[in-house]
């Protein structure tokens, strides 16, 4: 599998990521190097094995559905770079 | 003051009036401050509080209502949420982040009076083997530090190594609380996958991380797992199990002990970890358990699936780090360039690679030639391991291929590093618990780990046969 410039574009937008000229040749080697290496997977015969999903062995274990105070608004926006009193902000979307 | 093995220890001293818990904070305080320059091993310290804690669990044992951990001052790795409390997971992208909440494991602690005197130095959200990934610099080795702790629970394993604390709470993802263990010569104890709640620890590959407890006894580390365990009901995949009193664990029971003779054959193995592993085995013969040889077909596919499927896990989870609820933000016009941004500058290298490995096999056109491949090979690398423990109580390996390397010396190259987890990362893979335990140096002086893995849920064994091991270590000294 050979990785091309136009791999590690579609892959770093997908990723919400961007990555100057120089960096770009690196994780494009990197990438590379990590595919070439996790290819060896290819040798299992894994024609007859179901995917291993999940590791716990609870299914769900939710607690009751009771209403009951959660994290107060004010702390929720304490740690966010931009906030009024009600919401977080970003940059306008909509024109 | 003297360097306690054990809370039991510090209580009987505690009991004949020659010690304090504010004297014992005080000592821990005065060793952080005289070597944590050096040693980088905690982030943030928090002095005042812990010493205002020490005064108010002082009265609670002379009144006798003090908790099970009353005297155990705990340092905790940078992923654990506590309350109004600073938390960054060692990366640029989160500062200035208080937790609005306590984690799970945590709070447990505290509930039993133990005291958090801060958090540790690792390698950004966990991803890493030596320390090196972190925003605020490298921990040291305390026992050569020109050599790294190991990883990504670098600063835990430094401040138990180096008396600054008692015990730590790291996390192990695949292989983060045993490896830095091996190369700073304390215990380290991963549990079964669920057997903790996550609640609190801030995310990397889910379906790997478990809360893991690096000691200098294996009393200390039974005690701490059975404050921690048990159901909770902020962790929708955590145990219900009843959770076992490991400290009634150490029964020195006889084992059947299975060594896997490929992971002893590894060419990348160093001959030194490989004779004192083998002295071990005749140990553990001369004590009369069983020990034999049995093989695994699997092992050059344990690195692969783990990278896959740690990789995806981890560009899923860290998807929220973009600048909106938390963190810094760096603005770039409109809101995709915000996050383009903002995750870029505030990343480190090593998480962006992830990152992007992660997304790549997740992507469309590679899922299943990647993704699900190696959640196939993931369940035949599990039965294959539940087969050889249906036979055996325990596997037994080395916990690293090599001791302590040098900084630097393999940031070149992330492959060779990622090497360092060769034997760590089966537990993860497959869900069982594993512990390490210091039995020696190498040449340089520097420590060997040796590691058990168990059935999962069998906690109890493996300390069990680590404190036999460890026994007859001290005997022989």
């Amino acid at each position: 599998m050979k990785i091309t410039k136009e791999i590690v574009r579609k892959t770093a937008h997908l990723a919400r990521l961007e990555f100057g000229s120089e960096d770009e040749d690196q994780i494009m080697n990197d990438l590379q190097k990590m595919v070439d290496w996790v290819d060896k997977l290819s040798e299992v015969d894994t024609e007859r094995v179901e995917p291993l999903t999940t590791m716990s062995s609870e299914i769900n274990a939710f607690r009751d559905d009771k209403p009951k105070p959660h994290l107060p608004r004010k702390d929720a926006l304490k740690n966010a770079p931009k906030h009024n009193s009600e919401y977080f902000t970003v940059p306008k979307v909509i024109d | 003051m003297k360097n306690f093995q054990s809370l039991s220890e510090i209580r009987s001293e505690i009991a004949d009036g020659k010690l304090s818990v504010s004297l014992l904070v005080k000592h821990y305080l005065k060793q952080i401050e005289d070597m944590n320059g050096r040693l980088n091993a905690f982030l943030s310290v928090y002095a005042d509080e812990a010493l205002r804690q020490s005064h108010s669990i002082d009265r609670k044992i002379k009144n006798g209502t003090a908790g099970k951990l009353a005297g155990m001052v705990v340092g905790i790795k940078d992923v654990f949420a506590y309350k109004d409390h600073r938390l960054q997971c060692a990366s640029n992208i989160l500062q200035g982040f208080q937790s609005q909440y306590t984690a799970t494991s945590i709070q447990r602690l505290i509930n039993e009076d133990a005291i958090i005197i801060g958090h540790q130095n690792c390698d950004e959200f966990a991803m890493g083997s030596s320390n090196e990934n972190s925003a605020f610099g490298p921990a040291k080795n305390p026992i050569n530090e020109e050599h790294v702790p190991g990883g990504s629970s670098g600063g835990s394993a430094v401040a138990v190594a180096s008396d600054m604390c008692q015990v730590s709470i790291g996390s192990d993802t695949g292989g983060s609380v045993r490896q830095p263990a091996a190369f700073c010569g304390t215990i380290g104890l991963k549990p079964t996958y669920s057997r903790i709640s996550r609640h609190g620890l801030a995310a990397y590959a889910s379906s790997f991380d478990t809360v893991g407890i690096l000691g200098k006894t294996v009393e200390d580390i039974a005690l701490v797992l059975e404050v921690m365990s048990g159901a909770d009901e902020y962790d929708s995949t955590v145990s219900q199990q009843p959770v076992p009193r490991f400290t009634e664990a150490l029964k020195n029971n006889k084992y059947k002990v299975a060594y896997l003779s490929e992971t002893l054959e590894h060419p990348s193995l160093n001959y030194e970890i490989k004779d004192q592993l083998n002295d071990v085995l005749e140990d553990l013969k001369s004590d009369g358990h069983q020990v034999a040889e049995a093989h695994i077909s699997m092992l050059d596919y344990l690195l692969p699936t783990y990278y896959v499927l740690t990789a995806a896990e981890a560009s899923s989870n860290l998807s929220r780090y973009d600048g909106v609820r938390y963190g810094v933000r760096n603005e770039g016009g409109n809101l995709e360039s915000m996050y383009k941004k903002t995750r870029s500058k505030n990343l480190g290298v090593e998480v962006k690679r992830r990152i992007m490995t992660g997304t790549f096999v997740l992507s469309a056109s590679y899922y299943d030639a990647y993704y699900t491949k190696a959640q196939r090979v993931r369940r035949m690398i599990r039965d294959e391991t539940i087969s050889i423990l249906e036979q055996y109580d325990f596997i037994i390996s080395p916990t690293t291929p090599t001791t302590a390397f040098k900084i630097g010396e393999m940031k070149e190259d992330p492959m060779q590093m990622y090497l360092e987890d060769l034997y760590t990362v089966q537990a993860n893979v497959t869900g069982i618990p594993a512990i390490s335990i210091p039995i020696g140096f190498d040449n340089q002086g520097l420590p060997i780990g040796v590691q058990l893995m168990s059935k999962s849920f069998n906690e109890a064994d493996l300390l069990d046969i680590s404190k036999q091991i460890i026994t007859f270590k001290d005997q022989k000294r």
